[in-house]
């Protein structure tokens, strides 16, 4: 339960093994990178960034012909392929794997390419139609369609206004020019936006007729071929046929491709890898014949690097702890059970320097909170073995994610204990099944008691757990004042609490109206009244006079102080927002509830069991998803509002070491 | 007798039909302002769609409350099961007043916390690392359905028929 020492490992050693060394640290990963030296004269550093932009790019053509590959020969995945995790390969396969890396990215490249070309191909195919859709209207022509005439005669073609006949056209000509010795219209084909026609005439009126023509509305198609319409559709037809012979093609050869999917990840994670240590190696301070390389490195990790790297190269390895202005990058250490809730510790902020690490104590409070909230002992019994099974499935899952499946884990067993205290089994199941199908109701015994049927006892109860959790809170605010040596800070802002909030709960307990609240009056003895007023006015008056202690002002400083006291309504507050501990789990139950009494309203036959079942498993199953969404949801509220509120502030930066930041597969580390 | 004196179950009835559907509208608004914001995300990026739809989904709960209320209502009346109760005006009218919190508040909060998620889910597609903090936001408007919810059933509950 602690945040990792860090200390600060430096290495000088001589350029020739400048390489060996860097790929060292990086296979091991256990150190972040932070450069010393950097205004240094006598050191230079190397411009990288070509190199490294190369790596990046060719990392992306394989992603680019993954991505291919995928288009045209899916793979199938399982819905749960994203906890897969990565698969793990030992060194030898991975220096086989990317000593055809050349090979490989021929590979790529040609699929990239191949794909750039049905692409065109299918950008071909569709301009091609299209020209026979222009042509479509031209099709009964017999002649080409720039055919310009015999010796005498020259054609025109082209289209009109709609509903055009042959007849206005004559009238139309004879009205524009009178002399026009011969003419003839056919018309080729009407439809509702145009008519297409052809017009005969002799060669040397052709000008006059066209003027004409054009006064009328003509208008030449805007595309024109030397053939015959039909023939030339039928030799874009063939053109196309081709075109798709061409695609299909080409798909079966990226598809025949799809083998060399494996490489072309081991190739790509092959250059990320070479991309991070030329990132690394550009900001590395260097010198004619050395190099220096430094970094953090968790304490207890630092023999490994001096094992792994001072016994091999010749070298200098330096060691230092932190310089009180450091600020170093945060590691969490805790048990097998608490880092299982590091991830939500971390979603709300990594602790400070010198801060403390919350996770152990928060992990209990978490855990049991989560339990109480959904509080069915068949649901916590699904999530617990739901997650157990994915854990045991996926063993190579993302460590983060394996660790929030078995924190889920944990809250399901948690929820099981609490659902039999109160017993509920899919809500009351039991009483209906029973009850509906085989006669006599059966309930089955809480262990503790029952919710539904003594709210004020689990209400009292909730606020109970949540004024210990965060009496807890304060308690730790006060262990850091002592830690840091505030005695004053320790006295005033957590002593004078706790004696104050003490002295309420203390007044509070024997009232009636708290007795109304539990069925019983509580009586203490006189001597425990007098102390509960004592310690409540003492923290008070404490509180008020110490609170503004930072102020020279007497005035202002007793202002600040009763300011400070006004808290205590924050308090309440606090401790009220735990009500919702009871407030969820009889939203589960009673919605559960709700769920049975619905499927068993189909009554006792075989439609009745039918429709019981189905009612059942989807009224279950979207009951114990929003549930489980509000049990996490409310219960990361509790654990950053109310608890953390009371000490912690978090903002810590996450340890990001060196090493190998690969997309498919990781590579064993061999010692 | 006249009608009046009829009219107890009524007016439970009539609570427990509050509850349900003012809250289930509030959720209805939440859920439907929440979704539209979801959509506009996943447009931009399907991976996001799991996250979005938790967001989406928070404010969905209000309507749960409301249903709960409505429900331990019907079973205290008698209307499920062994036949409706004969109460007084008093009783039923109590019972309405008991069922008036979930209703109104689940309404107001539904409809906030759903404006809420809609911007969480703004986080959420911006930096999806974040997603924890995102969270909180909409979960803080909940707290006030979820007191209102708690003395809505106390009351219920501890209302003698």
């Amino acid at each position: 339960m602690a945040v990792l020492q860090m200390q600060r490992v430096s290495i000088c050693a001589l350029k020739k093994d400048r390489k060996a060394i860097l790929e060292k640290i990086q296979s091991l990963g256990i150190m972040e990178m932070n450069q010393v030296a950097d205004h240094e004269d006598s050191f230079e550093k190397m411009d990288t960034v070509n190199a490294r932009q190369s790596f990046e790019k060719t990392a992306h053509i394989t992603d680019a012909a993954l991505s291919i590959l995928d288009q045209y020969a899916p793979q199938k995945t399982s819905m749960f392929a994203s906890l897969e995790g990565k698969g793990l390969i030992s060194q030898k396969e991975f220096e086989e794997a990317t000593a055809k890396k050349e090979k490989v990215i021929s590979g790529a490249n040609r699929l990239i390419a191949k794909s750039k070309e049905i692409a065109e191909k299918k950008a071909n195919i569709l301009k091609l139609e299209n020209q026979i859709e222009s042509l479509a209207p031209w099709l009964a022509l017999d002649v080409p369609m720039n055919f310009s005439g015999t010796d005498k005669t020259a054609m025109l073609l082209g289209t009109m206004p709609a509903e055009t006949t042959p007849e206005m056209v004559y009238t139309g000509l004879a009205e524009q020019c009178p002399d026009i010795e011969a003419v003839d219209v056919q018309v080729i084909e009407k439809d509702r936006d145009a008519v297409y026609l052809t017009v005969l005439c002799l060669k040397e009126e052709a000008d006059k007729v066209e003027a004409s023509l054009r006064a009328l509305g003509f208008a030449k198609p805007s595309q024109m071929t030397s053939k015959v319409p039909a023939v030339k559709k039928e030799k874009l037809t063939v053109k196309i046929q081709k075109l798709k012979s061409e695609i299909e093609e080409a798909e079966k050869d990226i598809k025949s491709c799809a083998d060399s999917r494996y490489d072309l990840k081991l190739v790509g994670d092959y250059f990320r890898i070479r991309a991070d240590k030329y990132n690394v190696l550009g900001t590395i301070p260097q010198s004619q014949r050395t190099f220096v390389v430094s970094g953090y490195a968790v304490k207890k990790t630092v023999p490994v690097i001096e094992k792994a790297i001072g016994e091999h190269y010749e070298c200098v390895i330096d060691v230092e702890d932190l310089k009180e202005d450091e600020e170093p990058p945060i590691m969490l250490k805790n048990n097998g059970f608490s880092e299982t809730v590091e991830s939500i510790v971390a979603s709300y902020g990594l602790p400070q320097k010198g801060e403390f690490d919350p996770t152990t104590i928060m992990s209990f409070f978490y855990v049991f909170f989560f339990g109480m909230m959904l509080s069915d002992a068949a649901y916590g019994a699904i999530l617990a073995i739901a997650c157990f099974v994915v854990i045991k499935k996926f063993p190579r899952m993302e460590s983060g994610m394996k660790k929030t499946m078995k924190m889920f884990m944990y809250c399901g067993i948690s929820t099981l204990i609490w659902g039999i205290l109160f017993g509920g089994y899919f809500g009351n199941a039991v009483d209906i099944i029973s009850g509906t199908f085989f006669g006599h109701t059966i309930t089955p015994k809480a262990l503790w008691f029952v919710p539904l049927n003594d709210p004020m006892k689990l209400l009292v109860y909730s606020m109970l757990f949540g004024v210990i959790h965060l009496f807890t809170g304060l308690g730790i605010k006060g262990y850091m004042c002592l830690k840091d040596g505030r005695v004053m800070d320790f006295f005033c802002d957590v002593m004078l609490w706790f004696s104050l909030l003490l002295g309420l709960i203390l007044m509070l307990l024997p009232t009636e109206i708290f007795g109304s609240i539990i069925q019983a009056q509580i009586v203490f003895p006189a001597p425990l009244n007098t102390l509960a007023k004592v310690l409540a006015i003492a923290g008070a008056v404490g509180i008020v006079l110490m609170s503004g202690r930072e102020n020279k002002n007497f005035g202002v400083r007793i202002a600040l102080g009763a300011y400070d006291l006004y808290n205590v309504t924050g308090w309440l507050s606090d401790v009220l927002s735990y009500s919702r501990l009871l407030a969820l789990g009889l939203a589960t139950g009673v919605i559960a509830s709700v769920m049975n009494e619905i499927g068993s309203m189909f009554g006792n036959n075989v439609i009745g069991v039918i429709g019981f079942s189905v009612v059942f498993i989807v009224g279950h199953t979207l009951n114990l998803a929003i549930n489980l969404l509000g049990a996490y949801v409310h219960t990361n509220r509790l654990q950053f509002v109310e608890f953390f509120g009371k000490f912690y502030e978090g903002g810590g930066r996450p340890f990001e070491p060196f090493k190998s930041k690969t997309k498919y597969i990781d590579v064993k580390e061999e010692m | 007798m006249s009608i009046w004196e009829n009219l107890g179950i009524v007016y439970a009835l009539l609570g427990a039909a509050i509850a349900v559907l003012m809250a289930g509208a509030g959720s209805a608004i939440g859920v439907g302002v929440a979704g539209q914001a979801a959509s506009g995300v996943v447009t931009e990026d399907p991976s996001k769609f799991a996250k979005v739809l938790i967001m989406q989904l928070l404010p969905g709960t209000q309507g749960l409350y409301g249903l709960l209320i409505g429900f331990i209502t019907l079973q205290k009346i008698g209307i499920l099961g062994s036949g409706a109760a004969d109460l007084t005006p008093a009783t039923g009218l109590m019972i309405l007043a008991a069922c008036l919190p979930i209703g109104i508040v689940g309404l107001i909060s539904g409809k906030y916390q759903g404006m809420t998620s809609a911007a969480a889910i703004g986080i959420v597609a911006k930096k999806p690392d974040q997603f924890g903090k995102a969270m909180l936001f909409p979960a803080m408007v909940e707290t006030y359905a979820i007191l209102a919810l708690l003395i809505s059933f106390l009351a219920v509950n501890g209302i003698k028929i």
